[in-house]
């Protein structure tokens, strides 16, 4: 079940962009993500647009990279028709849904579409999730071959029980298994954790990091586990069949997994990402902090260009068929004023550890410079680094993060 | 039954002999207004069609709550074997606040109709006006209403207000104002036992103002009962307390809507319309007289009705202070007894503390307020009059908790009221445990029948304001009922509680309690703010304090976590939105220091009845 599209403007039916809205896009890097909404299983606290394969309608998953490839031409089209000159992609992350669910031929003509159409850049960063279950030799030497160039595997949890209560149905240990075959192949590698299941306790937790940390993976993801409403795990809560997440629970184990961490070497970059070094922090990840143009394919994708965001629409069926009209399957539009634009700036770049310019930052809300003092008491922000001109946050303060951004924009 | 009366006795020369003048005693509930419109119907002076129910209650919340606000009076024709007499109606309001209103429209009736509901009997707020009614030597017809109702018991209440009020069971009159059974004969039985006013028609004029009313097309409305001589239209009329001299615009009888006549004579009741647009400029109580030929005594001496309960009225939205200040001037147009003076709060930033006569003064007035004049507002816990002589030999009023002195204090005094309470015999120690805990002194009990109990106590007027009455009422099942009236000022061994939030005093939370329930207030309301009071990113200490002394302490924990994880492929806006949704609740909220407050911590913590008023606009 996925949650709701955001409300906004009508998109138009060809797609093409104002001179307004491309505003902004001459000075960034280009990235593409790719959505592959199709999954074994929906695990209950799961609110990405993700389906079954008897939730699809008539849809085939065989027919799926057809439209995703109709939408890169289109988007090569519209982008040229808008005047918005050719740029290649700094990188791609294929994510979901499960990705490893298609064919590994699939995704390589994916990949190639994007190739053709666009172009990478020297080094561009390639990413696909991996389902731990799904990843055989045979399968990801022909995604490494094919260019791919750095595997994310969901572990979540190196706890059984844990898992179970998630709905994860994948073995725990295949995630070994599955992380040596990458690793082994030459792929950059990283795990995505989830913490705060119903009933986790810290000792469980603890076990999970360890068990991650001993697979020594280049990156690493810990997302606090968000109750999402409409989500099976939302009304396991209301009915009590499962505890609530308690939120106090969440920041202690947040801060251990910061201790464990950086004891072993990981520094955070953003709030729920860690890497072993700079150049093995996931410069796709980055692109969505740092206000970069991304184009997001697939049902209920987002998207982010000059001054404007959109998004697709949401069920894969109705996607499918507009691209098969020829019409853009956006649904919605976004222009961002430049009132938006300022506050999304500060939500975005306050959650990395570069942070952000305390100049830039007064310079969108003259009121912040004033706030600065009080964060630093109050344990929120770096002092030495406010010092310095930039504003990052502290442990405290990365757990605290859109109270610190609440302060700063009020 | 006599019928209808045919023709109708012109005002100002009907005969005194021709004129009766009574009022409805009832208690609230107990169908006063139900009836009166059957008497409405009966005599024709509002046809069937144009019949709405209870006719003169003029104001929404009169007609919602069926409680009778501002008094009215209405002339009606009744033929009784042929000969036609002019019924006066004098309607009360039934409610404790109100009884310095209510003897002033007793003193303006000859009779009074006794009214209780058959299936409740007597309560404690119709036996107070009974005995002013009694003390102002009127005639009392008892009648017991309802008696339609499956649950009336008219036999065992016609028994009870024999006892109360002498006299045989059986002349007990039994109506129902509901159906109109036994309406016809109560009217021939008022004219057959109420006596016709006397008074002497060729003495100066002297008019009795038993109401006055602010109208915001005509003014202010004066209703009058001519005590001697006659007035006439476009003469000089002049209030004896003030000398103030006005034109008479216009004079006539309510029937019940206005109708002008060629003046009222002596025993007539009927209004007079000056131009003045201040009901302070004609006050309840007071002798109207005229220029030409003024009497020299005026009638019962005019008293100005004091406040007995405060409470500060914030708006909820504060750039709403300059319209809240509007509706005040306004009301006060309507109602001489609110008194106001504006007043500033840190924690709620500009208001007024307002006096009221009591509680349901208070609510009325803050129920008008905010449906008349679409006001939010805050009213703080109902408060009273202190009197503190500091050691020095100063003396200060103290009406808002944090006017209260610090220093040495030699005594405190504070207003005391003695209650009546009824209620059934099986309640009396219920009541008289609550009575205790509020620091009351009995003065008697005494059965009023076989199983109806009266008690009567002495109780600090600070003790009944907050929650008393809803106390009394859940603990005897709804079945008691509470009267009380002023009883001078008693020394009473106070403190004031003061409210920290993390050290620093909020006003709207100070308390003026006695000594030894300031524990239990001040765990009561730090606990209450803990659970209101949102966790901020700090920890926040709630402290209650007598001076420098801490009594309670509680504690908000900081907030640990807040920060969504991950932006779901992608989803800016999503997030953004949910910030911007966290920034606007956040203009909801009042800063008291560093600590930010939500606007309905104030309101529940503060407000004696947030509850009830919640439930009221839900309906």
């Amino acid at each position: 079940m996925a949650g709701p599209l955001p409300d906004g403007d009508q998109a138009p039916a060809d797609g093409l962009f104002s001179n307004t809205e491309i505003q902004g896009h001459e000075s960034r890097t280009f990235h593409a993500y790719v959505h592959i909404p199709f999954c074994k299983d929906i695990c209950g606290y799961c609110d990405f647009n993700t389906y079954t394969a008897t939730q699809l309608g008539t849809l085939k998953q065989s027919d799926y990279a057809r439209s995703l490839i109709s939408e890169i031409s289109l988007s090569a089209e519209v982008l040229a028709k808008s005047g918005v000159a050719p740029r290649k992609f700094t990188t791609v992350f294929f994510g979901g849904g499960t990705p490893s669910l298609l064919p590994a031929e699939d995704l390589i003509e994916i990949l190639n579409a994007l190739s053709d159409q666009f172009g990478f850049v020297e080094g561009a960063e390639i990413t696909t999730e991996a389902n731990p279950d799904t990843v055989t030799v045979e399968k990801f030497t022909k995604l490494r071959k094919a260019g791919f160039n750095r595997v994310s595997i969901g572990m979540q949890s190196a706890v059984p029980s844990v898992l179970k209560t998630l709905e994860r149905t994948h073995n725990p240990d295949n995630v070994a298994n599955a992380f040596q075959i990458v690793r082994d192949l030459g792929f950059g590698t990283s795990l995505d954790l989830i913490f705060g299941a119903p009933g986790e306790t810290i000792d469980q937790w603890r076990d999970s990091l360890e068990a991650a940390i001993a697979l020594s993976p280049d990156h690493l993801s810990a997302y606090s586990l968000i109750v999402e409403p409409g989500t099976k795990l939302a009304r396991q809560i209301n009915s009590k069949e499962l505890v609530d997440v308690d939120e106090d629970l969440q920041a202690e184990k947040y801060e251990l997994t910061e201790a464990l961490l950086a004891e072993a070497g990981y520094g955070w970059y953003e709030i729920s990402n860690w890497s072993k070094s700079e150049a093995l922090q996931s410069n796709h990840n980055l692109a969505y902090w740092l206000g970069q143009d991304w184009w997001g394919y697939g049902p209920g994708a987002h998207s982010h260009l000059g001054s404007v965001r959109w998004w697709n629409q949401k069920h894969p069926l109705t996607y499918s068929k507009k691209l098969e009209s020829f019409v853009s399957p956006a649904a919605g539009r976004e222009q961002l004023s430049e009132q938006t634009a300022a506050l999304e700036r500060v939500l975005l770049e306050s959650r990395t550890s570069s942070g952000m310019s305390i100049s830039d930052l007064v310079a969108l809300e003259p009121a912040a410079g004033k706030k600065v003092p009080g964060l630093i008491v109050d344990g929120l922000i770096q002092g030495e680094q406010a010092i310095k001109g930039q504003l990052v946050l502290t442990v405290k303060g990365r757990l605290l993060a859109d109270a610190v951004v609440r302060i700063l924009t009020d | 039954m006599s019928p209808r009366a045919k023709t109708k006795l012109e005002p100002s020369k009907t005969p005194p002999g021709q004129l009766r003048n009574f009022c409805i005693i009832a208690h609230i509930d107990h169908g006063k207004s139900t009836l009166a419109d059957r008497m409405l119907q009966l005599t024709g002076v509002v046809d069937d069609r144009s019949m709405r129910a209870q006719y003169l209650d003029r104001m929404d919340i009169e007609r919602e709550r069926g409680i009778t606000i501002k008094s009215q009076a209405v002339r009606m024709p009744w033929d009784v074997g042929g000969e036609i007499f002019a019924l006066n109606m004098i309607d009360t309001p039934g409610h404790v606040d109100f009884t310095y209103e209510v003897s002033r429209s007793l003193a303006a009736c000859e009779g009074a109709v006794l009214l209780v509901d058959a299936a409740q009997g007597i309560e404690a707020q119709t036996l107070a006006n009974l005995y002013l009614a009694m003390e102002n030597n009127l005639t009392i017809i008892p009648v017991l209403n309802k008696i339609d109702l499956p649950a009336a018991q008219p036999d065992k209440y016609a028994e009870e207000l024999a006892n109360l009020i002498g006299g045989d069971p059986a002349d007990c009159l039994r109506v129902s104002g509901k159906t109109g059974i036994g309406v016809g004969e109560l009217l021939d039985k008022i004219v057959a036992t109420v006596p016709a006013p006397t008074g002497n028609p060729n003495a100066p004029a002297r008019a009795m103002i038993f109401d006055s009313v602010y109208d915001s097309y005509r003014g202010v409305v004066t209703y009058v009962r001519m005590i001697d001589g006659s007035l006439s239209p476009r003469e000089k009329i002049q209030m004896m307390s003030t000398r103030a001299l006005h034109e008479l615009l216009e004079i006539g009888v309510s029937s019940p809507e206005p109708e002008p006549t060629q003046g009222l004579g002596v025993g007539e009741v009927g209004y007079l319309i000056t131009g003045v647009k201040d009901v302070r400029q004609s006050k309840v109580g007071d002798t109207v007289t005229t220029f030409n030929k003024p009497a020299t005594e005026a009638l019962i001496g005019y008293s100005e009705p004091l406040p007995m309960v405060f409470s500060g009225v914030y708006p909820i939205d504060g750039s709403d202070y300059p319209d809240l200040r509007e509706a005040l001037d306004k009301l006060k147009l309507s109602d001489a007894a609110l008194v106001y003076e504006p007043e500033t709060s840190v924690a709620l930033g500009f208001g007024f503390r307002c006096g009221f006569l009591g509680l349901l003064h208070l609510e009325i007035v803050t129920e008008r307020l905010e449906r008349e004049f679409g006001l939010e507002l805050i009213a703080t816990a109902p408060s009273v009059v202190y009197e503190v002589t500091m050691d020095d030999g100063k003396e200060i009023t103290v009406t808002n908790p944090s006017e209260f002195p610090g220093g040495k204090i030699r005594k405190v005094l504070e207003p005391m009221v003695r209650s009546t309470i009824l209620a059934p015999k099986d309640y009396v120690g219920t009541i008289m445990d609550l009575c205790q805990t509020r620091r009351g002194v009995m003065i008697d009990m005494q059965y009023l029948g076989e199983d109806r109990v009266q008690l009567r106590y002495t109780l600090p007027l600070a003790e009944i304001v907050f929650d008393f009455f809803d106390q009394l009422k859940s603990k005897t099942q709804g079945y008691a009922s509470l009267d009380y009236e002023e009883a001078g000022l008693a020394e009473g061994d106070l403190v004031k509680v003061d409210l920290l939030l993390q050290g620093e005093q909020v006003d709207a939370f100070s308390a003026i309690v006695h000594k030894d329930k300031a524990y239990a207030y001040g765990v009561m309301i730090t606990g209450k703010l803990r659970e209101l009071i949102p966790r901020q990113q700090f920890e926040v200490p709630i402290q209650a304090a007598i001076g420098a002394r801490i009594i309670a302490r509680e504690s908000i924990r900081a907030v640990r976590k807040d920060v969504l994880a991950k932006c779901y492929g992608g989803d800016i806006s999503r997030k953004r939105k949910l910030l911007e949704k966290q920034k606007e609740g956040k203009k909801r909220m009042k800063m008291v220091g560093r600590v930010e407050v939500p606007q309905e911590a104030f309101i529940a913590a503060l407000s004696s009845d947030g509850e009830k008023k919640g439930e009221k606009k839900s309906k």
